[in-house]
């Protein structure tokens, strides 16, 4: 079987749902697949209330985001079909992709495709880093979060970035008993609010300390932490052991480019974007010319922007169809300026650098 | 069910669902209707889902969302079913698999 649409986007999470919204909402035909049960992304085990900025969803929880997001889609069902449980798996010549759903094969022909894929959690080198216990902080979201299962009875964080003091609270709130927060730098990580809300509570925060191993034969008993030197080297005679039933690995993200070098489109790697990603210009469209990307398959950010970038994406693959919209520009001229807004500060420098260098690479800066 | 299963969330409320046995290595268990079998596994207190083809070393899930591959298991004789991502039903034959697996016929 085949299908026949303009718009193609892969990936349900915000910036794809919010893709798909504003292109079919211009009037564009769109399908949009996940491979995942339910749209929504990693929104849907996010129980913290977001900042960025206040016209867009600062102060809301993740989870609410979501609901907003799927009741957009709603509003313009006439012409966005969604299949959920339904993975792209690559591209043909000549606009055509294929998807996979449990019971079939079929073939999309698109005009333009919009990829947000999103990222891939990252593991972390020690011994015995493979045993069972030991997860990544996305999927302890995930079992808590969405499950309401919890990962263990005591667990150990590694990571002090804000998705690890994030989700240390969002365990102390499940009833897990966090025994520390491992960093391996010698300041914390994230912002000073999610360290604060924790400390408050109680949980030790290790800087300058990395994991060794991890303890347990066929799963974790505790693990041994020690002292790093400038050079992020362990110091030697400053073992420590901490008891734990689990260990959340909560060390950065990967964008998930599989599908863009796929199709050929040109890459390039930017460390403050979390490695490599597809060249892309200010309309999020790639070097392969109906292949456009949004979200963190762009460079590691968050759901604020990654909707944003969606916009734009969505609003620029309706025009490539369908030709110039003042209101697809003005879409795209107002999430611009939000965009100037989130990423300005001190924050937002990384994602500055990160951002210009793939703009000066395809040359618009 | 087990004391893994959050029963009480300042955020979250997580619905009533359906109650299904499930069989794993011979040993009948029960867990939700929908939930992920590695969710159900995980919650009945079952951490090692497999075991490495070459090391023979113990393996659980990681992400949970589908992408890394460590918790595929036999389920219902298919080999490398990703646990984390396939729905539990009423019946499922659960069984960890050893290395690669066997393709049946």
């Amino acid at each position: 079987m085949s299908r026949n649409t303009e718009v193609f986007v892969i990936g349900g999470g915000p910036a794809g749902l919010s893709a798909a919204h504003v292109a079919a909402k211009l009037g564009a035909k769109t399908l949009l697949v996940d491979d995942s049960a339910r749209v929504g992304g990693q929104l849907i085990k996010q129980t913290h209330r977001f900042f960025g900025s206040s016209n867009r969803d600062a102060g809301i929880r993740g989870v609410t985001i979501a609901e907003k997001l799927q009741q957009d889609i709603e509003e313009v069902s006439d012409r966005l079909t969604v299949l959920e449980n339904t993975a792209a798996v690559g591209f043909y010549h000549n606009k055509e992709a294929g998807i996979l759903s449990q019971k079939a094969y079929e073939r999309v022909t698109y005009q333009a495709a919009i990829v947000c894929t999103g990222a891939t959690e990252n593991s972390l080198a020690f011994d015995n880093n493979d045993l069972p216990g030991i997860y990544g902080a996305g999927g302890v979201q995930t079992l808590m979060n969405v499950h309401g299962i919890r990962p263990g009875q005591k667990i150990l964080m590694v990571g002090s970035g804000n998705i690890g003091l994030i989700v240390s609270y969002q365990l102390i709130q499940a009833g897990v008993e966090v025994v520390g927060v491992v960093e391996g730098m010698p300041t914390i990580g994230g912002y000073l609010v999610h360290a604060s809300k924790i400390r408050r509570l109680g949980v030790p925060i290790y800087t300058s300390h990395t994991i060794l191993k991890a303890l347990g034969s066929d799963g974790v008993t505790g693990a041994m932490l020690s002292r790093v030197d400038e050079k992020f080297q362990p110091v030697p005679n400053t073992e420590l052991e901490i008891k734990c039933d689990c260990i959340c690995l909560a060390v950065g993200l990967t964008p998930l480019i599989d599908l863009f070098q796929q199709a050929q489109c040109r890459m390039v790697h930017v460390g403050e974007l979390g490695g490599l990603v597809p060249l892309h210009d200010s309309a999020m469209r790639t070097t392969n010319p109906d292949i456009f990307v949004a979200g963190d398959a762009s460079g590691i950010e968050e759901a604020t922007t990654a909707i944003l970038a969606g916009r734009i994406a969505g609003a620029r693959a309706y025009e490539t169809i369908h030709g110039k919209s003042p209101q697809a520009e003005a879409i795209v001229a107002e999430a611009r300026e939000e965009l100037r807004t989130l990423r300005s500060g001190s924050t937002g420098e990384r994602i500055r650098w990160g951002r210009e260098r793939v703009l000066k690479e395809v040359g618009e800066c | 069910m087990t004391s893994l299963r959050i029963d009480k969330h300042p955020v979250l409320n997580f619905p009533e669902r359906k109650i299904v046995n499930f069989n794993f290595e011979g040993k009948q268990y029960q867990g939700f209707a929908g939930e992920p079998v590695a969710a159900a596994l995980h919650a009945a207190g079952i951490r090692t889902l497999r075991h490495s083809p070459q090391k023979n070393r113990a393996r659980g899930f990681f992400c949970a969302i589908g992408r890394c591959s460590s918790c595929i298991m036999e389920v219902d004789g298919q080999i490398n079913t990703m646990t984390c991502i396939t729905p539990l039903a009423e019946g499922m034959q659960i069984r960890m698999q050893k290395g690669h697996g066997t393709i049946k016929a």
